[in-house]
């Protein structure tokens, strides 16, 4: 995946925010990676980038392309982030309200639609 | 890859990054720190990020003080550029039986001895400190402002850039695979990319401590149990210290970023290497917080996770050599409690390397003590 001139140029400037969730910047993205930093979780550890509400859902593919970029590999060859339950930000008090036999797909603890219940 | 170093450490939470940290400090800058996937992928990075002193053992409390101490300068010392998040808000540790109440009176007696600030509060002074805090069926509490939160990835990623600027050499992404012992001597170690020649190799694989112990015919007497976690949304400041109970089984804090991060102990979690997440972790969590915490009913829980305790028959970590194995040390079996040590622990395990007396004494501390019986359980713990 190549970027196009546009969206090359859109990136250069400074303070140019990658996570909104916890506004981080594309610079500060820069100086972890020269750093040392490969993968996206290393990224994530550094700077909170998509630790926040949305979960790395807006910021994951720029990272990615910063990292194939700096590491001369393609896009698909970065490792993707670990991804951790629950799907949606879900209350405190609306799970503590849960039954004990509330239905769940697959065992897992992903409360996709949890807040409606 | 170096094929040639003075030592090798395995493993790159924080405690091998501490370790390669203070050995370059000691004049060691030939080491290879080997770490089979990266940064903080272990235990580490999944912990709770709570530093305390109140520890119910004197050599848990002299760790653990020895580690503030060095906490409190501690970005200063590495040159880290970053913020390691270093807060003492203090820990609040609520008493709700008698049994831990009384346990709690020895235990800041102890630590008062010992230069300690801790102290007794009613559980009306708590209620000042955590002003959302339910105080119904509680008999006291104690607390100690020095104690508090660190960034556990700023931390381990500070001592190994640190090391790594004083000639360590970090090898991310390579599995030690075995140790070749000489005439009772660490001769070379096997790694997923070539063999390195050393006399000295440093066990410090938290979780999988165990199998690198094997490597030299060491059977280490630990086990690992997954122990589950959650993280809030960011919120304004609505609690100080961490909130912690023995007897519940539970820790709650707010760090700086304004995440509330709560875990609890499950007596009933089987031993072994699971690090998946549970419906039922968060429903049980949810319910106890909020009988302490109702306030924060409204908060949004945006993550959860586990991670592994390795742990040993007394709640004490395993330092120093071996009999019989020259050049094999370890520093493992933190059974909950070793980012909050990592400090303290890096400089003893250099200091023994290099041939000096640990600032700290570690007696009782080896692996010996197993065999001799000499065994003093730490009481406080989640
Ligand atoms: C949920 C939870 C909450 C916790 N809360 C706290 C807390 O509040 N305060 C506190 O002080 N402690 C806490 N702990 C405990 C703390 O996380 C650990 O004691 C500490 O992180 C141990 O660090 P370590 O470096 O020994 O282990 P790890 O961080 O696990 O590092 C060991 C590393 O060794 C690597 N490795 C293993 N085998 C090999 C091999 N053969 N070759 C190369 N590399 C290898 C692994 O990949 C791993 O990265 C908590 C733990 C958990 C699970």
């Amino acid at each position: 995946m190549k970027r196009s001139v546009e969206e090359k140029n859109w990136l250069e400037q400074q303070n140019v925010i990658v996570c909104r969730c916890e506004d981080v910047t594309l610079d500060e993205v820069r100086r972890a990676i020269a750093q040392g930093a490969t993968t996206l979780d290393e990224l994530k550890r550094l700077l909170r980038v998509g630790m926040g509400p949305c979960q790395g859902r807006t910021c994951r593919e720029l990272l990615a392309r910063e990292l194939a970029e700096h590491l001369g590999k393609p896009v698909g060859e970065i490792m993707p982030p670990t991804f951790r339950p629950p799907a949606k930000p879900v209350k405190l008090g609306l799970v503590s309200r849960l039954a004990e036999d509330v239905p769940r797909a697959g065992g897992d603890s992903s409360l996709e639609g949890g807040e409606s219940r | 890859m170096r094929s040639t170093a003075d030592a090798v450490i395995i493993g790159g939470g924080v405690i091998g990054s501490s370790i390669a940290y203070h050995l370059a400090k000691e004049g060691m800058r030939n080491v290879v720190l080997l770490e089979r996937y990266s940064f903080c992928t272990g235990s580490t990075g999944r912990c709770g990020a709570g530093v305390r002193e109140q520890w119910g053992s004197e050599r848990n409390c002299r760790l653990a003080q020895a580690s503030i101490n060095a906490f409190e300068h501690l970005a200063e010392e590495l040159g880290y550029e970053g913020d390691i998040e270093f807060k003492q808000k203090g820990y609040l540790i609520l008493a709700h039986t008698e049994k831990e109440w009384e346990q709690f009176k020895k235990n800041v007696a102890l630590q008062n001895s010992l230069g300690i600030a801790s102290k007794l509060l009613t559980p009306q002074e708590a209620k000042e400190i955590v002003p959302i805090l339910n105080t119904d069926g509680m008999l006291g509490a104690t607390y100690n402002k020095r104690d508090g939160h660190c960034n556990p990835f700023h931390t381990t990623w500070a001592y190994a850039q640190a090391a790594r600027r004083l000639g360590v050499e970090l090898q991310y992404f390579t599995e030690a695979t075995g140790i070749r012992l000489e005439g009772g001597r660490v001769a070379a170690v096997n790694t997923t990319r070539g063999t390195i020649s050393t006399p000295v190799v440093i066990n410090a694989a938290g979780p999988w401590a165990k199998p690198v112990a094997q490597m030299v015919g060491v059977d280490l007497p630990v086990y690992t149990q997954r122990h589950q976690i959650l993280a809030t949304e960011p919120t304004g400041p609505i609690i100080d210290p961490m909130v912690m109970s023995f007897s519940i089984g539970i820790y709650c804090q707010q760090t700086p970023h304004g995440s509330v991060v709560m875990g609890m102990g499950d007596p009933n979690e089987p031993k072994g290497y699971d690090i998946g997440s549970s419906w039922e972790f968060l429903r049980e969590m949810s319910r106890i917080i909020l009988r302490l915490l109702p306030a924060l009913e409204s908060l949004k829980v945006v993550r959860q996770w586990s991670g592994l305790y390795t742990v040993t028959p007394d709640a004490h970590p395993i330092l120093g050599g071996v009999p019989g194995i020259d050049g094999y040390y370890q520093a493992v079996g933190f059974s909950g409690h070793g980012f909050m040590l990592a400090p303290a622990v890096g400089r003893i395990i250099s200091e023994l390397v290099v041939g000096k007396t640990p600032f700290i004494d570690i007696t009782g501390l080896d692996l010996g003590r197993f065999e001799r019986g000499e065994l003093q359980v730490e009481p406080s713990v989640v």
